[in-house]
């Protein structure tokens, strides 16, 4: 408060040449009589009740005034400091302390029990007998089917071709306002391995409903900022029929490797690298982000690469543990946004 | 010191990769048993239950139709017997003097000798309760009593001493109210202790009260739940006279598989697909107490019924000392129990503040 006092003693000087100078003038004139009568007075202060703040000035301007007066000065110490700093390292060189990294909060996540240990058997195990383990054992290879809700708009029909370009071996059909539930015992019998249903709300693709097929696990996702190959800047020619590269990045809890291992499923497993096309889920803070790129290594160490292919982002809703059946299935993991969004550095996936 | 950790366990769980994990909410450890050593999915566990003698041994039955012994002194499985007959997976697991009782999907009940050494291949008696059971479950009170019900099989409770034919068989509800059939899919069966009375808990969200003594075959009891909520993200606490709904337990972020209450103490164990183990408290406070990651998805719950949870480390004065090996493990025992005492009441505390310290935000740092 001395510290404001001061300031706003200060400030009350430069105060003087705008606004309200009259007041400060008699009492600068005031002082300077006293000063030079005394001889032994300080130079003038305004004297500041102490406990005074800035927000207490009834004046709105020259409240506004004082604030300012006072921001730069903080700034300017801020500036003052960061440089004493800098010049504190230079002078010490290589004995410097490093530098501090700053706090985001992807940095603060909190820890999460189930993040998956590398070298944990029970978890191998789990995962080398679960649904997907025909698939990651070579023994099937998958043929998706992809559809939309009913009586879908132009944005939705663009959205499945194209990812039926991006999807090897990959069928779109219509969906002629058929049941999902009559429609996923007759995939299983034409040995399809996934079914991708894309919802469609007031024209725009909103939701996505990802089912492996014999007896897998459904997920449910909503999906964001959908953009059509047409509305990408600086894409690359449409891509060709080589089989993509998969990256799938950050999935590091339980129920992350779950969704990864139904993503790469997605996808046959032999990659062309040929066609130079890769295929990216990127999880990060719960949203995966779908981008389609092909790359060109231009030297050893760079690469250009070249956005193609349709590109959203999708967040899980629900996993649900035998194939679609949203009223009486079993659910493996449903989010609850008032259970577990309460702390924003609590991540699931 | 395997025999040791095996017999403080709290809770026991079996999971779909066939593990049986022995918790200790104190110690908040949980423990593997397996039967061969390596998980196996065919042994995925359906159902649990205490076996013979108090609470030392438990019967475990798994998908391949096995039904184990392990012992919860010595941390080991001594031995299992196959359970042909029918198709499915164990519906019911029991046990009554010397007879293992065991229902399984396609609805063929049946009652083994369970002695080791004349594993006979034939039932001792087998009934068929009807196709597509649920749940088959033994009246405490009364070990030759078990009820059975189903998808579109009507709860029937039969007396295994006595005929052929069920004790009592329910009846379905009056057509609604637009006179439609309604549809019968008893999913959870419990005998209410102190009366002959049976409740039931449907796929349609209602639960049911039946009373086999009294004349009427229609259930005295129904309620609703919410319409919305079987996702299995939380457990119905009835109460018992006027059936309201007592309250709900949020937490869970998967389908329940298991759910048990303690008989003495207001706690309920449940288990689910989300393969985390919860205890929650039903009375005063109503809420989560204990909340232990485990890593497989979790089939069925088991809570020993013991009163004393907590005074384990000073326990161990109790076993008779005939065996001059286990006198020195006792002894050694006990020195470490009183070294470790006032370090565990150091680490309980010590837990207890970490994770409050974990619920604030932004306390990590990088």
């Amino acid at each position: 408060m001395a510290k404001s006092g001061d300031k706003s003693g200060g400030s009350g000087k430069k105060s003087l040449k705008r606004k309200a100078a009259i007041a400060e003038l008699q009492r600068a004139a005031v002082a300077e009589h006293e000063a030079t009568e005394s001889g032994v007075q300080p130079p003038k202060t305004a004297a500041f009740p102490p406990g005074f703040s800035i927000s207490e000035i009834k004046n709105k301007q020259r409240r506004h005034l004082m604030f300012t007066r006072w921001k730069q000065q903080q700034r300017k110490e801020k500036l003052a400091a960061k440089k004493r700093l800098k010049k504190e390292r230079e002078a010490l060189g290589d004995k410097a302390p490093p530098k501090p990294i700053p706090k985001t909060i992807d940095n603060q996540r909190v820890y999460d029990e189930t993040i998956v240990d590398p070298n944990d058997e029970e978890v191998a195990y789990d995962e080398s007998t679960d649904e997907f383990a025909s698939y990651f054992n070579r023994q099937t290879s998958p043929k998706i089917l992809i559809t939309t809700s009913d009586r879908p708009h132009g944005r939705t029909v663009r959205l499945c071709e194209q990812l039926s370009t991006v999807i090897p071996n990959s069928h779109v059909y219509y969906r002629r306002g058929l049941a999902l539930k009559k429609i996923i015992p007759q995939c299983i019998s034409r040995d399809f391995t996934d079914l991708i249903v894309i919802n469609e709300d007031r024209k725009t693709p909103n939701g996505l409903i990802l089912s492996h097929l014999p007896d897998g696990p459904t997920a449910h996702f909503k999906m964001s900022s959908v953009r059509l190959r047409k509305e990408i800047k600086r894409r690359g020619k449409d891509p060709t029929e080589h089989i993509p590269e998969i990256i799938l990045n950050n999935f590091t809890t339980r129920l992350g490797h779950s969704v990864g291992r139904m993503f790469a499923s997605l996808f046959p497993h032999n990659p062309q690298f040929i066609g130079r096309q890769v295929a990216t889920f990127h999880n990060q803070r719960d949203y995966i982000f779908f981008r389609f790129h092909r790359y060109i290594f231009k030297s050893e160490k760079k690469v250009g690469i070249q956005e193609l292919g349709p590109r959203f982002t999708l967040k899980l809703r629900s996993l649900q543990k035998g194939t679609f059946d949203s009223k009486y299935g079993e659910y493996e993991w449903v989010h609850k946004p008032r259970e577990m969004d309460t702390s924003r550095r609590k991540f699931h996936l | 010191m395997a025999s040791d950790a095996a017999r403080w366990n709290h809770v026991w769980v079996g999971t779909e990769t066939g593990i049986l994990k022995g918790v200790n909410l104190q110690r908040k450890q949980a423990v593997n048993f397996t039967a061969a050593g390596q998980p196996r999915r065919e042994e995925a566990v359906s159902a649990l239950c205490w076996g013979a003698g108090g609470e030392t041994q438990i019967l475990v039955g798994c998908a391949d139709r096995t039904v184990k012994h392990f012992s919860t002194e010595e941390g080991i499985f001594q031995g299992q017997r196959h359970c042909p007959g029918g198709e499915g997976t164990f519906r019911g697991l029991a046990q009554a003097d010397g007879t293992l009782i065991t229902c399984v999907d396609s609805g063929i009940l049946r009652v083994w000798r369970d002695n080791d050494k004349e594993a006979s291949p034939d039932p001792l008696l087998e009934l068929r309760v009807g196709p597509g059971v649920c749940r088959m479950r033994q009246d405490p009170a009364h070990p030759h009593v078990v009820a059975t019900g189903g998808k579109e099989n009507a709860l029937k409770v039969w007396d295994l001493q006595g005929s052929e034919e069920p004790v009592f068989r329910a009846k379905n509800v009056r057509n609604d109210w637009l006179d439609l059939r309604v549809p019968i899919w008893d999913q959870d069966i419990q005998f209410l202790p102190g009366s002959q009375k049976l409740v039931t808990c449907t796929g349609y969200h209602q639960v049911r009260v039946y009373d086999p003594a009294s004349p009427q075959r229609r259930p005295v009891l129904e309620t609703n739940y919410g319409e919305g909520e079987d996702v299995g993200g939380w457990a119905l606490i009835p109460s018992p006279s006027p059936g309201r709904l007592l309250g709900c337990l949020k937490g869970l972020a998967g389908s329940v598989r298991g759910l048990q209450c303690h008989p003495s103490k207001p706690l309920l164990a449940s288990c689910g697909l989300d393969r985390v183990l919860r205890v929650h408290r039903i009375q005063n406070p109503r809420g989560l107490e204990h909340k232990v990651y485990l890593k497989s998805q979790l089939n069925c719950v088991l809570l020993s019924g013991r009163d004393n949870w907590e005074d384990e480390p000073q326990e161990p004065n109790k076993v008779p000392s005939e065996d001059t090996e286990t006198d020195e493990l006792w002894v050694a025992l006990e020195a470490a129990a009183k070294r470790k005492l006032p370090d565990l009441k150091q680490t309980q505390r010590a837990l207890q503040t970490k994770r409050r310290k974990k619920k604030r935000p932004g306390s990590t740092s990088p």
